[in-house]
C-alpha cells in the first residue's frame, strides 16, 4: 500500500476487511503524518498515540478471531474538543478546561469506540464553539492546508482542517450555526449537520442547546454518510434525541441520482456582497442539476433575513445560561488566592479562563435576558425563530430539497475579522436559517473560486429528519465532478510541507 | 437604541461574574453596541400571535422510570476537581464572617 492516508474510509475499510494492511498500520500511517506535518497546520490540540494504537490493536484482534466487526472498524477519526473521551484532555479550546480529564465517554464517543473507529486525538476549535474561524481558541490559531495564511472555518476548524490535510479520512465536528459546514466548505470537503435530535447531545459540552449537533467530515459523501449513520440514533441519556430509525443517509448517498428531484434555490441567499467567484460556482451547480434531471427553481426565505440577528439573540442567551456552570468549584480552573470569598474566586476565574469572544457572548445574552430587554430581544427571537422555521416548513411543501453557496466567501485571512465581531458572524449568514429551523444540511464541495482559488461549498438542505435527501442530491454533485475533474476537488490541493 | 455605556456593560458584567478589567469596559461597551443595534433588527417582524419556539423537536417532558442506577464514582469525579476534602468538594467560603 503507497500511501494509506491518501484512502477514503471506504477504501481503507475495504482493505482492513480483506486483510491487506491492519488497523495498526492505518493508525501508524496518520499519527506519522500528523508528526510530520501538523506543526504548520496546527489541527490537533491533542493526539492520543498510545490510545489510539491501542484501540487499532484491539480491532485487529477482533478481526483475526473472525469477531463481527463493522464496516469503520479500524478507520482513524480525529475528535473536534467539545465532544467528552474518558481518560482522554477536553477543553472546547478554552483555558476554562485546560487539564480537565473527562470521567466518562460522550455518546458519539461511545458510538464509535463500539464500531471500532479508532480515535487520534482532539481537534482545535473557536472556544466553546463560538467562532468562524478557530482564531478563538485559547491554543492557537489552525491554519488552512489549502493556504496557510487563510482561516480553516470554525468553530470546528481543527477537523476541517485534519481531513483535508489528510490526517484523517473522518473527524466529527459541532454545528451550531454553521461550524460544520462552513469549515467544510472551506476547506474543500464534505461535512453535515445531521437533524437536530439525531444525534446525542450527551457528553457534548453545551454551547446552544436548542442548537447544537455533532455531525460527520469527510472527503466523499460516502464516507461521510458512513459516519452519520453510525454515530446517530436514539439515545435516553439525551431528552431531545428523537426517539425514530436513523434515515437511510448511506442508501441514498450511493443513489447518484437526482432526476426528477424538486430543488429550491432559496432566493435570500446570494447577490450583492456576496463574493463572485462563490456565485458562480454555485450558478454552475444549478445548472448541474438541471443538466441531471432534476427541477430547479428560485424560492423565497422571507425571513431568512432576519436569520442572523435571531441567532445572535437565542445562541448568546443559552450560551449566558449554559456557560454560568464555568464557576470554578467543581472541575477546571480555580482563580483562589486562599481569602477570596465564593463569589470572589467565580469573578475571578471566569474572567481569567474565558477569552474575549464568550464574555462578549456572555454578555450579549446576559443582555438580552435581563428584565426590561427580554421581550424586546430575546422573546421576539424566540417569534421570528418560529417564522423563519415556518417558512422552510412551507418551502418543502413545494421543493424536495434548498440549495444556496454555503458561505458568502472562501477562507479569509488569518487576523482579517478578529478584531470585528459583526464581519465574523456573517460568515454564518447562510448556514443560520437551518439551524434555527433544526433542520438537517450539509456542505459538499463545487469547486475553485476565480479570485482566490480556494474552495467553495454548496449548501443543501432536507426536512427534518429527511437528511437522506441532502446526502442524494451531494452524492449525484460530488459522482458528476469527480468525472470533469477526474478526482475529488481536495485532490487539487498543494502538498503540505513539500510531501503530498 | 439606548447606548451601551461602560456602567452598563459594568452591570452586565456583574450579572454574569465576569471580573472585567477596566480597560476591557470601553472595548466592550463599542463592540455590545454595535452587535446589540444589528440584532435588534428583530423588532422589525411583525410577531402578532407567533408562538415563540424555543427548540425544533416539539417533544415534551420526556419521562423516565424512576430506578436507582449505578453513576460514576465519587473518586474519578473528585480528580477533576481544583480542590476537594473528605469526599467532598472543596468550595471558598459562601458567607461572610462575623
Amino acid at each position: 500500500m503507497s500511501d494509506l492516508t491518501k484512502l477514503s474510509a471506504l477504501e481503507l475499510s475495504s482493505e482492513l476487511t480483506k486483510g491487506s494492511v491492519s488497523a495498526v498500520e492505518v493508525t501508524k500511517a496518520h499519527l506519522d503524518r500528523i508528526d510530520s506535518l501538523d506543526k504548520s497546520v496546527q489541527s490537533f490540540l491533542h493526539v492520543d498515540k498510545t490510545g489510539a494504537i491501542k484501540q487499532a490493536e484491539e480491532v485487529d484482534k477482533n478481526r483475526k478471531e473472525n469477531k463481527k466487526v463493522s464496516a469503520l472498524a479500524g478507520v482513524p477519526l480525529a475528535l473536534k474538543d467539545v465532544l467528552t473521551q474518558q481518560g482522554v484532555p477536553t477543553t472546547c479550546g478554552s483555558k476554562i478546561l485546560e487539564g480537565w480529564i473527562p470521567p466518562y465517554d460522550s455518546t458519539v464517543v461511545k458510538k464509535l469506540k463500539s464500531a471500532g473507529i479508532v480515535i487520534l486525538g482532539k481537534t482545535n476549535m473557536d472556544e466553546f464553539a463560538m467562532g468562524s474561524s478557530t482564531e478563538n481558541s485559547a491554543y492557537f490559531p489552525t491554519k488552512n492546508p489549502w493556504d496557510l495564511t487563510k482561516i480553516p472555518g470554525g468553530s470546528s476548524g481543527g477537523s476541517s482542517a485534519a481531513v483535508s490535510a489528510f490526517f484523517a479520512p473522518l473527524a466529527i465536528g459541532t454545528d451550531t450555526g454553521g461550524s460544520i459546514r462552513q469549515p467544510a466548505a472551506v476547506t474543500g470537503i464534505v461535512g453535515a449537520k445531521p437533524s437536530y435530535g439525531g444525534v446525542s447531545r450527551f457528553g457534548l459540552v453545551a454551547f446552544a442547546s436548542s442548537l447544537d449537533q455533532a455531525g460527520p467530515f469527510a472527503r466523499t459523501v460516502l464516507d461521510c454518510a458512513m459516519l452519520h449513520e453510525v454515530m446517530a440514533g436514539h439515545d435516553p441519556l439525551d431528552s431531545t434525541s428523537i426517539n425514530q430509525p436513523v434515515p437511510d443517509v448511506v442508501s441514498a448517498a450511493k443513489l447518484q441520482d437526482v432526476k426528477g428531484m424538486k430543488i429550491g434555490i432559496i432566493k435570500e441567499l446570494g447577490g450583492e456582497g456576496w463574493q463572485t467567484g462563490v456565485l458562480n460556482r454555485f450558478n454552475e451547480s444549478v445548472e448541474l442539476l438541471k443538466s441531471m434531471g432534476a427541477q430547479v427553481k428560485e424560492i423565497s426565505i422571507p425571513h431568512s433575513l432576519y436569520a442572523l440577528a435571531t441567532y445572535y439573540l437565542i445562541a448568546p442567551s443559552e450560551a449566558s445560561s449554559n456557560l454560568a456552570r464555568f464557576d470554578g468549584m467543581r472541575y477546571g480552573l480555580r482563580v483562589d488566592d486562599g481569602n477570596f470569598s465564593a463569589e470572589e474566586v467565580m469573578n475571578k476565574t471566569r474572567e481569567k479562563g474565558f477569552g474575549k469572544e464568550v464574555k462578549r457572548r456572555i454578555m450579549i445574552g446576559t443582555y438580552a435576558l435581563s428584565s426590561g430587554y427580554y421581550h424586546a430581544y430575546y422573546a421576539q427571537a424566540q417569534k421570528v425563530r418560529a417564522l423563519i422555521a415556518q417558512d422552510l416548513t412551507n418551502a418543502f411543501k413545494e421543493v424536495d430539497v434548498l440549495i444556496s453557496p454555503t458561505s458568502p466567501t472562501t477562507a479569509w485571512g488569518l487576523g482579517e475579522r478578529v478584531n470585528n465581531p459583526m464581519a465574523m458572524y456573517l460568515a454564518d449568514l447562510a448556514t443560520l436559517p437551518p439551524s434555527l429551523a433544526g433542520i438537517p444540511a450539509m456542505s459538499v464541495p463545487i469547486g475553485l473560486a476565480d479570485e482566490d482559488k480556494l474552495p467553495v461549498g454548496l449548501q443543501i438542505v432536507a426536512p427534518f429528519m429527511n437528511d437522506d435527501r441532502m446526502y442524494r442530491v451531494g452524492g449525484a454533485i460530488e459522482a458528476s465532478l469527480k468525472t470533469k475533474w477526474n478526482g475529488l476537488l481536495i485532490d487539487q490541493a498543494p502538498a503540505l510541507g513539500g510531501a503530498k | 437604541m439606548s447606548r451601551i455605556t461602560r456602567e452598563e456593560v459594568a452591570n452586565l458584567a456583574r450579572l454574569a461574574r465576569l471580573d472585567l478589567a477596566e480597560s476591557e469596559l470601553d472595548e466592550y461597551a463599542q463592540q455590545l453596541e454595535i452587535i446589540l443595534e444589528s440584532v435588534a433588527k428583530v423588532g422589525e417582524v411583525s410577531t402578532k400571535d407567533v408562538k415563540p419556539m424555543s427548540h425544533a423537536t416539539g417533544l415534551v417532558n420526556i419521562f423516565r422510570e424512576d430506578i436507582t442506577k449505578e453513576s460514576l464514582k465519587r473518586e474519578e469525579i473528585l480528580r477533576s476537581a481544583p480542590a476537594s476534602e473528605d469526599d467532598r468538594f472543596r468550595v471558598p467560603r459562601i458567607l461572610d464572617e462575623e
